[in-house]
């Protein structure tokens, strides 16, 4: 019997949106409350339901005060961001896998595998150390990184375009190169002025990390989420005629050319102001798109919000697994996304490589 | 008229693909462009449906010009099947099928009723209804073009171009292919490979050569053995076939004939 109900709601042919909307919802505030629990102090997630309750304004009477200064400090100042952080940092990625795929017409792109985040991590850096766009305050390092990843996606792109289609060997190995290219300038730089980049160090530049997470850093990657997941749905339809190819698509009614172009600022806008403020967090684009077209096929009004929600709620435990494996020491998220990813990735081309003989 | 293309030229590079070409094709009619590889017949349909811009030359779909059209007003009157339709994502048959309502789709529109009636129609007019829930990329070549003729039918698009659709489908699937089309009563043009095909179908032919059009008539006018040893230099007997009426050519090996 239960099998049954599960098999109706989880059913590829015709999924139940609703129902498996709203228990993604529901995973991903469990996840935020364990996930402001876990760490190398763990607070009970009633306590911490309790501490983030008495924050709404009306509320701070009614709930009892019963928790040390210490674990609000923790939950408030340094967990909630960090978890709220993870969320949005998991979806951008998500997403931008999703757009990126529909832009090359493979299920193996990857803004980490196809050297985006290297790019836009080079151009962060070298803004920081030249100050080139400090003139746009706090969005300096967002807007370097953006013009790296979209430098590397127009790039990787252009050479792998082979009589008017992607050509999936030039695209992976030149994403390779390019990515082995700007961790090297990543590298150099990071090393060569220590001072300049304070916090920022190749680790955090090139494994991605969410540890000084600041509520900060989370307006702009939450505002860019917001308008490009909008500017997407819109388009879905668009995106899934992308997927038969350019000729069939203009063939459609598509407008290719504008559309790819749209595609190409969408996924380094959401490339950069993620990297920006989580460095390079591989693979997590290429495994949540994957298991969600699992659960419900290929079509994009519905691929794209279920991917945000899986990517979310993915890098939200990665980050908690990041902080626990080795307490008090802190691994970066991107060593533990590509340790789960980079298997997957290797199966997917093994599976790819048999479909087109 | 339903479209009139004059003085159609397009070079990749250096060389014209299509040179010069002037063609029409009237309501209701089926017209072959045929030619041997490299002649520029798919070359001339992707110029119609805008997967190439023409160098120079007018294209006219229903007396208006077809090159200044938006994509979404052409791709309404105009359906096509290419000969490329693999789909590397996991896409199950109705939906594939139902992409075919796009170009009817306003921005925020969701598929309706209406669409869904579209669509299932489609499918059984192909005899797949069973199959709309089946995965398109476990599909069997010939299953996957019936599913792309649903696709245009689904389209509502009167005038279809066909970039030779048969092209290796085995002999049953073809003849298939080319029945179910026919049977739509709209206008076509269609490049074709297999001049027995075109003898079959066509009500008109084009043959294009180096990217001109060196011949045009009736199947009958322009399947005679002659023709087709200066077009394809391959030698054939022509005749009428006494079952079907239309003209048959039967290839002949080196050694027969002279």
């Amino acid at each position: 019997m239960r099998t049954g109900f599960v098999k109706k709601i989880f059913n590829r042919a015709n999924p139940n949106m609703g129902v498996i909307i709203a228990v993604l919802i529901v995973l991903a505030v469990a996840s935020l409350l364990f996930g402001i629990g876990l760490g190398p102090v763990t607070v009970a997630p009633e306590k911490v339901m309790k501490i983030l309750l008495s924050r709404i304004p009306g509320l701070e009477e009614a709930i009892p005060h019963t928790w040390e200064q210490l674990d609000q400090n923790i939950v408030l100042g340094l967990r909630l961001p960090r978890v709220c952080l993870g969320m949005v940092v998991g979806a951008s990625l998500a997403v931008t896998g999703v757009t990126m795929q529909a832009l090359v017409r493979n299920h193996l792109a990857d803004p980490f595998i196809l050297g985006v985040s290297s790019g836009a991590a080079a151009t962060a850096t070298l803004g920081m150390l030249f100050g080139a766009f400090s003139f746009l305050g706090e969005y300096s390092l967002s807007i370097s990184a953006f013009i790296g990843s979209a430098a590397t996606i127009i790039f990787v792109y252009t050479i792998s375009r082979v009589r008017g289609r992607i050509n999936i060997t030039q695209l992976l190995l030149s994403g390779v190169a390019v990515s082995m290219i700007m961790d090297g300038v990543t590298r150099i730089i990071t090393l060569s002025a220590p001072n300049a980049l304070g916090l920022h160090n190749a680790t955090f530049w090139m494994s991605g990390s969410l540890a000084g997470a600041k509520w900060g850093y989370l307006t702009l990657p939450l505002a860019v989420l917001v308008i490009c997941m909008t500017v997407l749905m819109i388009n879905y339809r668009g995106l899934n005629l992308l997927l038969l190819g350019d000729e069939s698509a203009g063939a459609l009614g598509v407008n290719v050319r504008r559309l790819q172009k749209m595609l190409v600022l969408v996924a380094s806008l959401m490339a950069g102001v993620t990297i920006a403020v989580s460095g390079t967090i591989g693979f997590v684009g290429l495994m949540v798109p994957h298991f969600t077209r699992l659960l419900v096929g290929g079509d994009h009004r519905k691929v794209l919000p279920i991917s945000a929600l899986l990517g979310g709620i993915l890098v939200v435990w990665v980050d908690v697994a990041a902080r626990m494996v080795l307490a008090p020491e802190e691994l970066p998220v991107g060593i533990l996304t590509a340790i789960l990813g980079g298997p997957l990735f290797i199966w997917l081309l093994k599976r790819n490589t048999k479909e087109h003989r | 008229m339903r479209l009139q293309i004059e003085n159609l030229t397009f070079s990749y590079g250096e060389k014209e693909a299509v040179d010069d070409i002037s063609l029409h094709v009237k309501k209701g009619e089926f017209v072959g462009l045929i030619g041997p590889n490299g002649s520029g017949k798919s070359t001339v349909l992707k110029n119609l449906y805008r997967a190439l811009a023409p160098d120079s030359g007018t294209v006219l779909l229903d007396g208006e010009n077809l090159l200044a059209m938006s994509h979404k007003k052409s791709a309404l009157k105009l359906g096509v099947v290419g000969q490329e339709n693999d789909v590397p994502f996991d896409f199950l048959v109705e939906e594939i099928v139902a992409m075919g309502r796009s170009p009817h789709k306003k921005l925020f529109d969701i598929d309706n009723a209406h669409d869904k009636y579209i669509v299932r129609h489609a499918l059984e007019h192909l005899g797949m209804e069973k199959m709309s829930k089946r995965n398109y990329l476990h599909l069997s070549g010939g299953e996957k073009q019936r599913v792309i003729i649903a696709r245009v039918i689904a389209q509502e698009s009167d005038f279809l171009l066909l970039d030779e659709p048969t092209n290796h489908l085995d002999i049953s699937y073809q003849m298939q292919i080319f029945d179910f089309i026919k049977r739509l009563g709209v206008t076509v043009l269609s490049a074709i490979h297999d001049l027995n095909m075109a003898a079959l179908y066509c009500d008109r032919i084009y043959v294009l050569k180096e990217g001109r059009i060196v011949l045009q008539g009736t199947p009958d006018e322009v399947l005679t053995p002659e023709n087709i040893f200066n077009v394809y230099g391959a030698r054939c007997d022509a005749a009428t076939h006494p079952m079907t009426g239309k003209v048959s050519i039967t290839f002949l090996p080196a050694g027969i004939g002279v």
